[in-house]
This record gives C-alpha cells, structure tokens and sequence, in this order.
C-alpha cells in the first residue's frame, strides 16, 4: 500500500514543485538586484537633487571658496580641502599604529593575549560615531587644548601647520577623531593579511639567520605590500564618509588654512549641519552636489582598496596552489 | 669580533621593533578603554528611572529622560529589519545556491560598493526619496534609510553562512524527491538559521548607532511619535542634539544615553558571540 502510494504523490508533486522552483530562484534573484538597484537609486538621486546647481555652477563649484548661501555663492573648495586634509591626517596616525598593531597581533603577542586584543580592537570598531563624537566633545578637546596642543605649539610652533590661536576644535582634533573610527577596520584587515602570508616564508627567512624583526620585514612586510596598501586605502574610505564624530570636533568652519589648530570642515559635515536650514532650492541643489562629490570620492577609493586587496588574494591563492 | 657586534646591533634592532608594535598596540587598544571610563563615569550617575519613562523636558527644566526617543529607535529598527531582512537574506540565498561565478562577482562587488557609501548620503538619498514628495520628516523615512544600510550587510553574512553548508546536505534531500526550493528553504537555511540570524543581528548593531542617515529623515522629535508619517525620536539623534547644546543637563542625558546605547550593542555583539560559539563547536 504505502509502495503505491509513493511513486503516485511523486508524480503529483513533479509540475507544481517545477513551477516553486523557478519562482523561487526568480525571487531571490529579484531580491539580490536589491544592491544594483540601490546603486542606481543613489546615483539618480543625487544627480536629480543637484542637476540644477551642477548647470549653474559647472566646474566652478569644486574650484571656488566662497561659501555664502545668503548671497548664492557655492563653492565647495574647503569642504573638500577639508575633508582630504582630516582624512589624510587620520591616515598618517592611524596607518602605521594600525599595521604596527597587526604585526603585534600575528607575529609577536604570546597567544593568550591575541583574541581578546583583537577582539578588543573590535568592540573599538562597533562603538557608534555619535558616541565617539561625545566622548570626543567633553573628553578629548579639553585635554587637546590643555596638554597637547600647546605642546605641539612649543615643539613645532616654527613650522606652518603649528600656528594661530588655539581653540581645541580643529583640523587635528577631526583628524585624530577619524584615526580612531578607521583603526580597527585597518588592523583587522592588515590582520587577516598578515595572517594568510604561509609560514614557509617566515620559516625560509629564520633558516637564513634573520632576527625577528627581520622576518617580519623581509618575509611578511614585503610579502604583504599591496594588501596593506588595499587595507589602508579602504581605511581612506571610510575616514572620507565618516560623519558625526567629525562633525562634532571640527570646528565647522569653512576656511582652508595651512596651520592644523584651525578649525575645518567636511563635504560630509557641511551635510549634516545644513540640510534641514536649506531654505531656498539653490542652497538645496548645492547641498545635493556635496553629497555627489563625497559619493564619487568615496567610491573611488572604495574601488581602489578592493582592486588592491583582491591582486592580494590572487596573489595567495596563485601560490598556495603551487 | 665585528660580526658578533653586528649581531648585537640586529638583535637589538629587533627587540626596539617589537617594544614599538608593543606600544602601538597598547595605544590602538587605549581609546576603547578611555571612552568606557568617560561612558561609565558621566553616564551611570544620570541612569535613573525617570530617564527611561520621561519625555524630554524643555530647556532651563532639570530632569526628564529619553522615553520616545528609546521607543522609536525600536520603531525604526524593527521598520528597518522589515526592509532589509527579506531583502538581504533572499538575496544572499541567490547568491550562495543559485548565481553562477560571474553573476556572483558583480553583485557581490556591488554589495562591498553599498557597504562603503558613507551613512550621510543614504539619509540625502531618501530625503530625495521620502522626505521631498511626501513634505514631511518621517519615520518611514528613517528606517528606510536605516533598510538600505542594513541590504548589503546581511546579503554578504547570509551567503557566507550558507556557503557553510555541507554540499551532502542539498544532495541527500534533493536525492528524495525534494524539490530545491523546499530543500532550500527547510534544510539549507534550516541548517544556517543560527548564522542568518547572527548576521541580521550584526547588521542591526551596526545601525542602531547611526545617527547621520536619520538627521533629515526620521529629524526626532521631543514628544511621543502619533504616527510613522510623522518625525519620530531615536537614541543616536537626541545623543547628538544633546551633546552639541550649550546645557550641562542635556550634556548628562546625552553621556547616559550614549552608555544605554553603548550597553544595547554590545550586548547584541555578545548575543552574536554566543550563538556564533554554538556553531563552530557543532563544526568542529
């Protein structure tokens, strides 16, 4: 009885479980386009929002530095001055703390010390940029303007970016604020770089008669270069999005101004501030052709970090398979 | 002679290294410390029961707390996981079960891109979107914002788990009869439930602090939210109009919200990591 009954239910099944499986396969299909769909959302949009302000301004509006929404005038040199200059600061403090970390990580911690550090440094990474920007406000400025600075001042005070008064929010402080968010996304890549470099490297090394240290220049450094420089572009990404920290310690000024005590502003902060006053459409479109340069900029260095971190792997899996 | 002085030199070039990426180490890992110490210290004496049941009080009156604002950052994540959960976890479904190489490279490249729009342009994009047609702030705006976000984040953790899936496992079941979809759907992600729900877990920790999205769209609100067409408080946003004020009171509530907010995520984190030890022990 139940032998019959099994070849029949089967037969039954066959064309109704043909017609779920296309439809399935067809949905998550549609729902994975999701992502292309976003990409041409946000593109559209921003376009839509700044045509206006892109026609009336042209290339003007990346060049010039008057920004005065009360008399039209759009420029958004300094934000753009602003946001490269605190990215590339938080970049030349968070880079070599970052790999000097990993190396740390993988190469010289006794083992017990490695996963809570590295988890650590990940709990770093999920604390939120509004909180950071708090902490940044209340604790970091006071001690910046109080210890820091004024050491900086006495020590470097001759050279341009050392100089004028002292105000705590600045140039410095937004690029200090930056290294922080970008130093557990640049660790934990250069990690995981560090790590898939095969130990016959550094075993090839120690058999020469290399000294720690050595090993680790020769056989993992050299070995891991363009990883690293992907990890450390990708650090570039983010710091050039960052928002609310930055916001809160950089002063919002639109100045550009060799001495880094000065106080700056970003594509992304200029956003944040003056969106919701955007009172006339203008102002609106230029705010939405902001939004545009930072979206570019950022993709741009997105694209570079995963071309460089996947000639990294290709790199790996070429030589593993030999 | 002088080749032992040299060794000297090296070793001695070798230890300052490790004595250098020792200290770095200790400097990356300095912040996290710092900010718990801050977050700690300012933030517990301002938790009491009047900042989880009170409205915000207005300007110069001591007291009130945060209640709307805790209650619609939960509105805006639930709306938001209504959005990105099916989206993001049928769509890591297509990529781990169904897309061929090349179609997989696009879409997944396409998901690192979205990963790395700053948070900023996703509030501009729908306040384009939402905010502009509709004439209004609103908290469909923000969690439609906070939607986006979280698409691309739980597509790449559902593949991943997924992929972790043993190939045996959709053989056996498609070698009864089964069809793939329901092999799909009651073994494959049956099998991965734990890391789908690891991921979307992720994905809502990541969002839960953002605040930059939802400045133009879900804009707060200083009382209770009537209705999602209109502007709704959340955490991060009154964290943020709180700590930039001029008030020591509002600079009080904004170091105990940021401590609650703070506590919220890592609990997630920790809830992510006991469910994560659960899997890699049947694993292994």
């Amino acid at each position: 009885m139940a032998t019959a009954a099994v070849p029949t239910s089967v037969l039954q099944l066959r064309p109704a479980s043909r017609f779920g499986d296309r439809a399935f396969e067809w949905l998550t299909f549609a729902m994975s386009l999701g992502v292309v769909v976003l990409v041409i959302l946000v593109g559209w949009q921003l376009a839509r929002g700044s045509h206006l302000a892109i026609t009336k301004f042209g290339f003007h509006f990346l060049a010039t530095s008057t920004w005065d929404p009360v008399a039209e005038q759009y420029g958004a040199l300094p934000f753009i001055y602003g946001t490269v200059v605190s990215s590339l600061l938080a970049l030349i403090i968070a880079v070599p703390l970052s790999i000097a970390t990993a190396i740390y990580l993988t190469e010289l911690a006794p083992l017990w010390i490695r996963q809570p550090l590295a988890s650590g440094i990940e709990m770093l990474a999920a604390i939120p940029s509004v909180i950071l920007g708090l902490w940044g406000i209340f604790v970091m400025i006071p001690w910046l303007r109080a210890h820091a600075f004024p050491a900086l001042k006495a020590a470097l005070g001759w050279t341009p970016f050392f100089t004028g008064p002292i105000y705590g929010v600045s140039m410095l402080a937004g690029g200090i604020i930056i290294a922080i968010m970008i130093l557990p996304i640049i660790t934990s890549v250069a990690r995981e770089i560090m790590r898939s470099v095969p130990n016959l490297q550094r075993e090839a090394a120690y058999a020469l008669g290399a000294t720690k240290w050595e090993v680790t220049r020769i056989a993992v450094l050299s070995y891991a270069k363009n990883g690293l420089f992907g990890a450390a572009i990708l650090g570039l990404g983010r710091a050039l999005g960052e928002t609310m920290a930055v916001t809160m310690v950089i002063g919002n000024t639109p100045q550009i101004k060799a001495s880094l005590f000065a106080p700056g502003y970003t594509l992304a902060s200029v956003i944040a501030n003056e969106f919701t006053e955007a009172t006339t459409d203008m102002y609106l479109q230029a705010l939405f052709e902001i939004g545009l340069v930072l979206f570019g900029i950022t993709i741009l260095a997105n694209l570079l970090a995963q071309l460089l971190l996947k000639t990294m792997t290709r790199k790996m899996t070429t030589r593993v398979a030999q | 002679m002088s080749g032992s002085a040299n060794h000297q030199f090296r070793k001695a070039k070798s230890l300052i290294a490790s004595l250098l990426c020792s200290v770095a180490a200790l400097l990356v890992i300095a912040p996290l410390g710092l900010i718990f110490f801050y977050l700690l210290r300012s933030g517990l004496s301002s938790l009491n029961v009047a900042f989880f049941t009170n409205l915000p009080r207005p300007v110069g009156e001591p007291g009130g707390g945060m209640a709307n604002a805790i209650v619609g950052s939960g509105e805006l994540l639930a709306l938001a996981s209504l959005i990105g959960v099916p989206v993001g976890v049928l769509g890591g479904v297509y990529l781990a079960e169904y897309g061929t190489a090349r179609v997989n490279a696009l879409l997944r490249f396409v998901a690192d891109v979205l990963n790395g729009v700053p948070s900023i342009i996703w509030g501009v994009v729908v306040y384009g979107l939402i905010v502009l047609p509709f004439k209004s702030f609103s908290a469909y705006a923000g969690s439609l914002a906070l939607g986006f976000m979280m698409i691309p984040l739980i597509m790449r953790t559902t593949e991943e788990v997924l992929l972790l899936v043993p190939g045996g496992y959709r053989e056996a079941a498609l070698a009864l009869g089964i069809s793939r979809w329901k092999t799909i759907v009651h073994i494959v992600m049956k099998t991965a439930s734990k890391g789908i729900v690891t991921g979307v877990l992720l994905a809502l920790a990541r969002i839960a602090g953002e605040t930059a999205p939802l400045l133009f769209t879900a804009f707060g609100n200083r009382f209770w939210n009537r209705s999602l067409a209109e502007p709704i408080a959340a955490l991060p946003l009154q964290i943020f109009t709180y700590a930039i004020s001029p008030y020591d009171d509002w600079h009080r509530q904004a170091w105990a919200g940021a401590l609650l907010l703070v506590a919220m995520i890592f609990l997630i984190n920790l809830l992510v990591r006991f469910l994560t030890r659960g899997r890699a022990a049947r694993v292994a």
